[in-house]
């Protein structure tokens, strides 16, 4: 069967803006990715090198911070979420399936490779700017915060400006 | 009043809300082609504006809601989670992103969506991004002074610009829509096929832009919760409604003697006043913050009668009436001062026995009596008395 058509891109945002809101009203605080990623790792972390988590300063805080584990976490509930959420639409919309995707002209090598390291760079650089696309961006534009504007320039300005020379990634 | 997490709703049932919440997000995404890395690099090649459209739409929805929840109290802006602004790491994280948004195709939420309908590129990005993570980790000691440097607090874009609230919306609503407009034309060119959108479709368009424009102008130009409050409080004031209870303080120091368990007997003063001499059970509640959130519940108890006291008779009264406004408990002044009540029984003077009337005597006795009373009755319920307070906690939230 053939997959069906997005959703209007727009109804999709409107849709979008008032989970957020509704988000926003419910808990006080905003959607979210990059931060479950972190509790997994610390998690992993915890459970094979335990000594190093004890000592290292990032997992000691963290550890600190959050005493009923890293896995009783808002964020990490949220993604358990996202991934029955895109699972049940995909299967809606007929989209389900092992597939890799990449650019006309990218070889299978460069993918693999890419994928790793952009998100190595996403996932290093959504720690230092303290939130992602979605934690710090968009809903850091909903309130407003100065912070958040800032970082969502500065994922888009920096894509932007190295676009240019990763076209052969995506570009026929 | 939102937000209603940890007090209407609970810590452990914030987390079921959190995987409800998910499962809207993530099937948003994948609906609207998140899923999908040749859409989402699209935005930076000009040949599939989506992610804009979508990004762009959803911030200004949930801000333009965000507006109008705080405009007419629902919500508490000073309560919900505004993002830190480290100046310096906010840049640098950004700029850090972005290579890998462009490199790897994808952002966190989106690849887990991706990954989770089969796409293996979107595993694999999770699978780095949780490696990059753990590089922060490890490396975290090296980086911290510059992690924690200009720290700005958490200041919000329009007090950075040193303009309102309403303004800023109406910018970045304007940009957002300009923006629409333009990516549109450039998309076209980029394709180069000449999509025509319908007319019909045209006006749903129009029609869904002005709706944030008027949500703005309400915010703009109506009064808000509060100036509602402010302004039936002048008009019945104006027009000598206000109907106040009145209670005497003979028959308040007799109330907190025998039925102390009826009353919240609340002081109005400032702490320091208060600190000074209060009234025996009294709780203190400044007036500017009769309003406040954490107050709600003793507003809107049908089960205790608030007794309000100040040093003079404007502010009580003021006090009485935003309670009024607040909920529909029973509401009463005491008709005279604090210090006027200190005089009466804790500094009382004996009068001449021989020659009073045997009416004063029997004041200066129940006074003294109820003073005494009253002083114990402090000291035998030094901690049960006491109202339960609640601590006000801000949301957390980000990507911490």
């Amino acid at each position: 069967m053939k997959p069906k058509p997005y959703m209007n891109p727009y109804l999709a945002g409107v849709l979008l803006g008032l989970l957020l809101l509704a988000t926003i009203y419910i808990t006080g605080r905003g959607l979210g990715a990059s931060g479950a990623f972190k509790s997994l790792i610390v998690a992993i972390t915890n459970m094979i090198a335990p000594n190093h988590a004890s000592e290292a300063m990032f997992f000691k805080e963290y550890n600190a911070s959050n005493p009923q584990g890293p896995m009783i976490n808002w964020l990490v509930f949220e993604v358990i979420g996202v991934v029955i959420g895109a699972f049940f639409s995909g299967v809606l919309a007929n989209r389900v399936g092992l597939k890799f995707e990449k650019g006309p002209r990218a070889t299978n090598t460069a993918r693999i490779i890419t994928a790793i390291i952009g998100g190595l760079l996403f996932g290093y650089g959504s720690q230092l700017g303290r939130g992602c696309t979605s934690g710090s961006a968009l809903s850091g534009m909903a309130v407003m915060s100065f912070g958040g504007i800032i970082t969502m320039f500065a994922i888009f300005g920096s894509g932007y400006a190295l676009a240019y020379f990763f076209r052969k990634l995506w570009l026929k | 009043m939102g937000p209603l997490v940890p007090y209407i709703i609970s810590n452990e049932f914030n987390l079921i809300i959190a995987l409800l919440i998910g499962i809207g997000f993530g099937f948003i995404l994948e609906q609207a082609g998140f899923s999908s890395t040749k859409k989402l690099v699209g935005l930076f090649y000009g040949y599939d504006f989506t992610v804009l459209r979508v990004f762009f739409t959803a911030g200004v929805t949930a801000m333009v809601g965000v507006i109008l929840f705080q405009h007419y109290g629902l919500i508490d802006l000073n309560l919900i989670y505004i993002n830190p602004t480290f100046l310096r790491s906010a840049i640098v994280g950004g700029l850090v992103m972005g290579a890998g948004f462009i490199i790897g195709g994808f952002c966190p939420g989106t690849s887990v969506c991706a990954a989770s309908i089969g796409k293996m590129d979107a595993m694999l990005f999770v699978l780095g991004s949780i490696i990059g993570v753990f590089i922060f980790a490890e490396t975290y000691p090296l980086i911290s002074d510059f992690y924690i440097a200009d720290n700005l607090g958490a200041p919000t874009m329009y007090e950075m610009l040193g303009i309102s609230m309403p303004l800023f919306a109406f910018l970045l609503t304007a940009v957002a829509i300009s923006a629409f407009v333009a990516t549109w034309l450039i998309e076209k060119k980029v394709r180069k096929v000449n999509e025509k959108i319908s007319k019909q479709w045209i006006s749903r368009y129009a029609f869904a832009s002005i709706v944030p424009f008027v949500i703005i102008a309400v915010v703009s130009f109506f009064p808000s919760k509060q100036d509602i409050i402010q302004n039936r409080i002048s008009e019945a004031k104006r027009q000598g409604k206000c109907v106040f209870h009145e209670i005497g303080p003979d028959k308040l120091a007799d109330e907190i003697v025998h039925h102390y368990y009826q009353l919240n007997v609340i002081d109005v003063r400032t702490p320091e006043e208060f600190e000074a001499f209060h009234l025996p059970m009294a709780i203190n509640i400044p007036l500017t913050e009769i309003t406040d959130r954490k107050w709600e519940d003793l507003f809107k108890q049908q089960v205790k009668t608030n007794v309000f006291y100040a040093d003079g008779d404007t502010i009580v009264r003021m006090a009485c009436l935003k309670a009024n406004f607040v909920g529909d408990s029973k509401n009463k002044i005491l008709n005279v001062s604090a210090l006027e009540f200190k005089k009466m029984f804790f500094d009382i003077t004996p009068p001449d026995f021989e020659l009073a009337s045997k009416k004063e005597i029997n004041e200066y006795n129940f006074r003294n009596e109820a003073a005494i009373n009253m002083i114990q009755l402090t000291e035998a319920l030094k901690n049960i008395g006491k109202p339960v307070t609640k601590t006000i906690v801000p949301a957390t939230g980000g990507c911490s």
